[in-house]
């Protein structure tokens, strides 16, 4: 396919969408799906009348989860599209009836809240808005012009210094700069390369993976293919959660259309690129968003880390040189190449540049998806985005990052967030979870719910993190039933250090990174629940006694 | 002229190892495709049994003892079967700080089984989800592959109820 043929496909499309009257947008991401949007889509199909003047169209998520499922209506000639909210199956009939005429007030979500006017979007500019099963939408959305235009006109060396120029950070959570993992890819002089998408989103409370990967699947594919053409492999990989079958569903089908179309495969846009992408599943373990025990896990292996150096960039998959990135950086990669990396320099701060996909849950009013400038402080995400902490409870500590994170009390609400105020805060970016927390939570079971987590989850093959995390569970329980001592609490403090310093893997190095931010902030909390020192002296003595006796 | 290798016969004649064999075949009887194989396994069985597990080591060319040291490192594989319906409760974190902890309890208490495992009479299994990403629905439970949001306790036993 060449770009003119690209561009006449294009404008068909659009040209279809602007002869239909209305839109009728249904969200069937997970989210919505689970509420029952798809008997809502079914009752707008049935209501729709024939021809084509109502579109009725199955999108990716809307964003507001909390109030699925979701329905927009956008009528050609009004520039603001109407939301409906808790929609069923039976307001269909009155939905469609309404059209071109008044808004059904009773299910009307105002879309001008806050939620829906702070966010910019670009990883997710076509969620909620194309239907993630037909490429051809994708294309009339600009989709796949990045690459072809890429690929026909520009050298693997420009795309790669588009990238570089973005200044993009890897957004899987460690935020090593996009750019530079590339070209040490497209350094080595070896053959064979791979390029894998690591969509193994492990933290539990985050969603936004998910999210792109049901609503904008092809997005994927076209960033994926871009660095491919930029790095020099020709075979990709996508190891996703065997957990979200939907996700896994709709990838499948975007790689059968991407390739029916040519925009993968063999000698795509008739240049000698080629390149194939693979689904692989994962089977739940957390370990395996490492890197090293990702490429494990694609070859059938148990997924066990290794030490690094060598990186994958070196020697990756198979033993040969292998690029691999989040999900949500691909996603960033067809708008950058598309519009100019400086265009993307531009938003955000001075080092961490672009926006960001933030999972908002928790104790909070408008749970959902977000997608920000980086930069915005903490407090505009919690109170004006998500609109506070319902029932009237007062906020406690907001945990970003997962397990791998730590909790932010409130004298850190107007912290911008971006990766190095949140290191140096002692919490990380992560993936992009956030999950609220008011004053019901004790800080001192959350700490030990993510110990639990990280123990369960360790792969046991070195000893500080298997054994590590296992202590400091023990020691946490201990604490939180009220049993424990100053000694105790002494004891995890040095746990956490050697686990921190001498562990295999990112999982093991970051595993007490809860229990070091809560005991930095609510110190106060994991005190209360000693016993007090005298009262040890006096257990011991009466214990000595007995054994005397 | 290359060897022949002989295919291994599956261990029972049931229509399902036809499936297996499909995912086997479409790898190319390659040992990295050990994962997608095991899954395909257990979508047709619903556990991994050490027949099973002896098959697809032969058909694979690999060691048993890779094939169980893989079926066991991951979570989502299970060796035991499942009880006829299967209650998964989300632990993720959005579902704990909603109160997913209540939900394990209850259950757990109501039907006399601990959370990862299956009743005397094998109606019911309780099982917990590392997180099922709706959480926007927290705390969410997947009853029988059907997802149920913002549950109290007494509306899931409410359901569970119904359903066995």
């Amino acid at each position: 396919m060449q770009i003119d043929e690209l561009n006449e496909l294009a404008e068909q499309v659009q040209a279809k969408h602007q002869s239909c009257q209305h839109c009728v947008r249904v969200c069937m991401a997970a989210s919505c799906q689970s509420s029952g949007a798809d008997q809502v889509l079914k009752g707008l199909e049935e209501a729709a009348p024939e021809g084509d003047q109502v579109q009725v169209k199955s999108v990716g998520c809307m964003g507001l989860c909390s109030a699925g499922p979701l329905v927009e209506v956008r009528s050609r000639g009004d520039d603001q599209p109407i939301m409906y909210q808790h929609v069923e199956s039976e307001d269909a009939e009155e939905i469609i009836g309404s059209l071109g005429g008044s808004v059904v007030q009773r299910l009307e979500c105002p879309t001008s809240i806050p939620f829906f006017q702070r966010q910019q979007k670009i990883v997710l500019e076509n969620s909620g808005i194309i239907d993630p099963e037909d490429v051809d939408d994708y294309i009339a959305a600009d989709g796949y012009s990045a690459l072809v235009e890429a690929l026909t006109e520009s050298s693997p060396a420009e795309v790669l210094n588009e990238v570089s120029l973005s200044g993009l950070r890897g957004r899987g959570g460690g935020g090593y700069p996009t750019g530079l993992k590339w070209s040490t890819v497209a350094k080595m002089p070896a053959t064979q390369k791979y390029v894998i998408c690591n969509a193994d989103e492990g933290d539990p409370g985050a969603f936004m993976d998910r999210a792109v990967l049901e609503s904008d699947p092809h997005r994927i594919l076209e960033g994926m293919a871009l660095a491919a053409y930029a790095v020099g492999a020709n075979r990709g990989y996508i190891y996703v959660r065997a957990e979200y079958p939907l996700a896994i569903d709709r990838l499948k089908k975007a790689i059968r259309q991407a390739t029916k179309k040519g925009l993968l495969g063999a000698n795509i846009c008739d240049t000698p690129f080629s390149f194939d992408i693979e689904v692989r599943l994962g089977a739940g373990a957390f370990v395996c968003g490492e890197e090293t025990a990702l490429m494990q896990s694609v070859e059938g292996e148990r997924g066990q880390p290794r030490p690094r150096p060598p990186y994958p960039a070196e020697l990756g998959l198979w033993g040969f040189p292998t690029l691999i990135n989040n999900v949500e950086t691909y996603a960033n990669i067809a708008p950058i190449v598309r519009n100019g990396g400086e265009w993307f320099a531009s938003i955000g701060t001075e080092r961490s540049k672009g926006t960001k996909v933030f999972a908002l849950a928790g104790r909070i009013h408008n749970t959902g998806l977000i997608e920000v400038p980086m930069g915005v402080p903490l407090r505009e995400i919690v109170e004006e985005i998500g609109g506070g902490v319902p029932d009237g409870r007062r906020f406690k500590a907001v945990q970003t990052g997962g397990p791998s994170g730590g909790c932010l009390p409130v004298q850190q609400m107007d912290l911008p967030v971006d990766y190095d105020s949140l290191r140096e805060v002692g919490s990380i970016m992560g993936s992009g979870g956030m999950i609220v927390m008011d004053e019901t939570s004790s800080m001192v079971d959350v700490a030990r719910y993510f110990m639990e987590f990280c123990m369960t989850e360790s792969c046991g093959k070195c000893v500080p993190c298997r054994v590590g995390t296992y202590q400091m569970h023990e020691l946490l329980t201990k604490i939180a039933a009220g049993k424990g001592t100053s000694a105790d609490l002494a004891l995890l403090e040095e746990l956490c250090e050697v686990v921190q310093m001498t562990s295999l893997c990112g999982l093991g190095q970051t595993a007490p990174n809860p229990v070091v931010s809560t005991l930095q902030y609510f110190r106060h909390e994991y005190e209360e629940k000693l016993i007090r020192d005298e009262f040890v002296d006096m257990e011991q003595q009466t214990e000595e006694m007995e054994a005397v006796s | 002229m290359p060897l022949q290798r002989i295919k291994p016969t599956p261990p029972s004649d049931d229509k399902r190892w036809k499936l297996i064999d499909v995912t086997m075949r479409r790898n190319g009887y390659a040992g990295h495709a050990l994962i997608e194989t095991l899954h395909s396994v257990q979508d047709a069985f619903g556990y991994l049994d050490d027949p099973a597990m002896k098959f697809v080591a032969s058909a694979l060319n690999l060691p048993l003892s890779k094939v169980y040291g893989v079926a066991t490192f991951y979570h989502l594989f299970t060796l035991k079967p499942k009880g006829k319906h299967t209650c998964v409760v989300c632990t993720g974190t959005a579902c704990y700080i909603k109160g997913a902890g209540e939900l394990v309890d209850g259950v757990s208490e109501k039907y006399n089984v601990p959370l990862g495992e299956t009743t005397a009479d094998r109606k019911l299994s309780l099982l917990g989800a590392r997180c099922v990403g709706a959480c926007g629905l927290a705390p969410a439970v997947v009853m029988d592959g059907v997802m149920l949001g913002k549950l109290k306790v007494d509306d899931l036993l409410e359901h569970i109820e119904k359903v066995i």
